[in-house]
């Protein structure tokens, strides 16, 4: 299945959903295309001016231009998702997409889809890790 | 290379990050990001004591206190979020004042949207890099020989003849055909002054046909009007040593600069909204039906605080305005309004993007009309000074920098 993550350029999160068998839709692979595609030159992530207008799909004229260019990237990917993991209160280091308004409502969209969705907390240390793999393991192996 | 560092959030998601690029290519110039390790991240926010929930913003305070600290080099700096996030603009706005109380570095801010394109940017660039570059040039104080200044606004044409650090002529005129009225306003000016144009020993263009007419001029010195207009403000006001803020409002924009003895350290150019610019003051006279010029006397004796006026809008505003006339309300008093209208919204939305210091020199073409320096010193809570001359200042500014070419 198609599983979206957030935050959406976690390493980890993306090695967990691959490891246990399915498709995770990460912002890496979407960007590689977009910085891939010769047709567009709008460095460094070649969001143009047309993808801040798609953007409007997700939030109004009213909200900021970076949130709606953010939106045009992972908007399409939270449509396309069967299912979402969400990690909460997750240092930058572990991903982030820079704009915490951004991770507000990439959160509230994924959870407006009512897809299944599993919702965890970053761990602190290393027995809440291993509880957070083993929630991810089955979440993940309960999908069908 | 000038090296301008840019702190900013969202710019590579808003599709702008290529034009702020392309704009500072333009003038010479390149963007560089400071590196920041990661882990340096969170002890730059504790030291600087604002702790923004956005990554994004955690590392631009984190490569403002890099560049502060000197572990980055860098010319100027460039501070940029997006329009509308509030939190950008506190952040924006506390980078600018902390990168001016530790650096020495010229910077600008700017909160853009998806629709800024590489030419709004370039006057503030190319500002930015004149700072940075031709310091001596701007440290001139007087101006020597024969020169000529010409500033090609958007709605009148300036030109001025010094000689010896004095105005030997001067005029203005509308902007029409821009050639044409630079031509006619330096030849009104040099007839003043008893002089040919083959007298001039050097001409400096500034203003939006800056390039059009210093390339058929042969200008010695082609600047945008954010550095000339500096230069004239406070060789006008004679205010060339300590600080000042100069407020220019223009026919059609705005600039709000702060300067240290004559050099411009931080700025801000308005433009976007007719309402705040002297062309809204222009569309009231015309309602009024009185001259632009008679429109400060007739707002000296009104009150704005009679009017009802919901909206800056030069559409919306207006409407209230002719409104407030139909019920009855006296000619005075809607052009006080008029003028109370620009002043606060200019106050509201320029004056915040700097540190207002003192003293307020009022120049441009508005500073004419008194009635809009009364307004913006009943707002402020302290009159602006107003030099003679104040409509010159881009002129003055030009022929007295481009004098700085005759010296070896």
């Amino acid at each position: 299945m198609k599983i979206f993550i957030d935050p959406p350029n976690s390493l980890i999160l993306f090695d967990l959903v691959e490891r246990f068998g399915h498709e995770p839709l990460s912002v890496m692979a979407t960007i590689q295309e977009r910085v891939d595609n010769l047709e567009i030159d709008m460095p460094p992530m070649n969001v143009s001016l047309d993808d801040v207008k798609k953007g409007l799909d997700y939030a109004g004229i009213e909200v900021p231009s970076g949130i709606r260019g953010r939106l045009a990237v992972w908007g399409p990917l939270i449509d396309e998702a069967e299912a979402a993991i969400i990690m909460e209160d997750a240092p930058y280091s572990f991903g982030c997409v820079g704009c915490h308004r951004t991770n507000l409502l990439v959160e509230y969209l994924v959870r407006k889809r009512g897809i299944p969705t599993l919702e965890i907390d970053y761990p602190h240390d290393e027995e809440e890790a291993r509880n957070m793999v083993i929630k991810v393991k089955e979440f993940l192996e309960g999908l069908q | 290379m000038i090296k301008i560092a840019q702190l900013s959030c969202g710019t590579e998601y808003s599709g702008v990050q290529y034009e702020i690029e392309k704009a500072a290519r333009a003038v010479g110039a390149k963007m560089v990001h400071p590196d920041v390790e990661t882990s340096e991240i969170d002890r730059s926010i504790r030291d600087f004591g604002f702790n923004p929930v956005s990554a994004q913003l955690k590392l631009m305070i984190a490569r403002a206190i890099h560049l502060a600290e000197g572990r980055y080099d860098a010319d100027a700096v460039f501070i940029a979020t997006c329009f509308r996030c509030a939190e950008g603009a506190l952040v924006r706005n506390e980078l600018r004042r902390y990168i001016q109380q530790h650096t020495d570095l010229p910077v600008v801010t700017y909160s853009f949207t998806e629709r800024m394109k590489a030419n709004q940017l370039l006057t503030r660039m190319e500002a930015l890099v004149t700072i940075v570059s031709r310091k001596e040039l701007l440290a001139r104080e007087r101006q020597i020989g024969i020169t000529a200044g010409i500033d090609s606004g958007s709605t009148t044409t300036k030109s001025v003849v010094m000689v010896d650090n004095k105005i030997v002529g001067k005029s203005w005129g509308p902007s029409g055909e821009v050639l044409e009225s630079a031509e006619s306003t330096l030849n009104d000016a040099l007839e003043q002054a008893g002089l040919k144009l083959s007298d001039l020993e050097a001409i400096g263009t500034t203003g939006y046909g800056r390039y059009t007419i210093g390339k058929k001029m042969n200008a010695k010195l082609v600047q945008e009007e954010l550095t000339t207009n500096s230069k004239g403000a406070v060789w006008l006001a004679e205010r060339q040593r300590g600080e000042a803020t100069i407020l220019d409002i223009g026919g059609m924009d705005n600039k709000a600069i702060t300067v240290r003895d004559g050099i411009p350290d931080n700025f801000t150019m308005g433009g976007i909204c007719a309402g705040a610019s002297g062309r809204f003051l222009e569309i009231v006279s015309r309602r009024l039906k009185v001259e632009v010029t008679e429109l400060g006397a007739l707002a000296d004796e009104g009150d704005w605080r009679a009017i009802n006026m919901n909206s800056y809008c030069s559409v919306f505003g207006i409407q209230d305005l002719v409104t407030s006339l139909a019920e009855g309300h006296t000619r005075a008093d809607v052009a006080a309004a008029a003028c109370h209208s620009v002043a606060e919204q200019i106050y509201e939305q320029q004056l915040q993007e700097i540190d207002v210091r003192d003293p307020v020199i009022q120049v441009g073409g508005t500073s004419l009309i008194s009635g809009m320096v009364n307004a913006v010193g009943e707002i402020l809570g302290k009159a602006p000074i107003v030099p003679p001359d104040s409509q010159f200042i881009g002129a003055v500014g030009g022929a007295l920098l481009s004098s700085g070419f005759l010296e070896g």
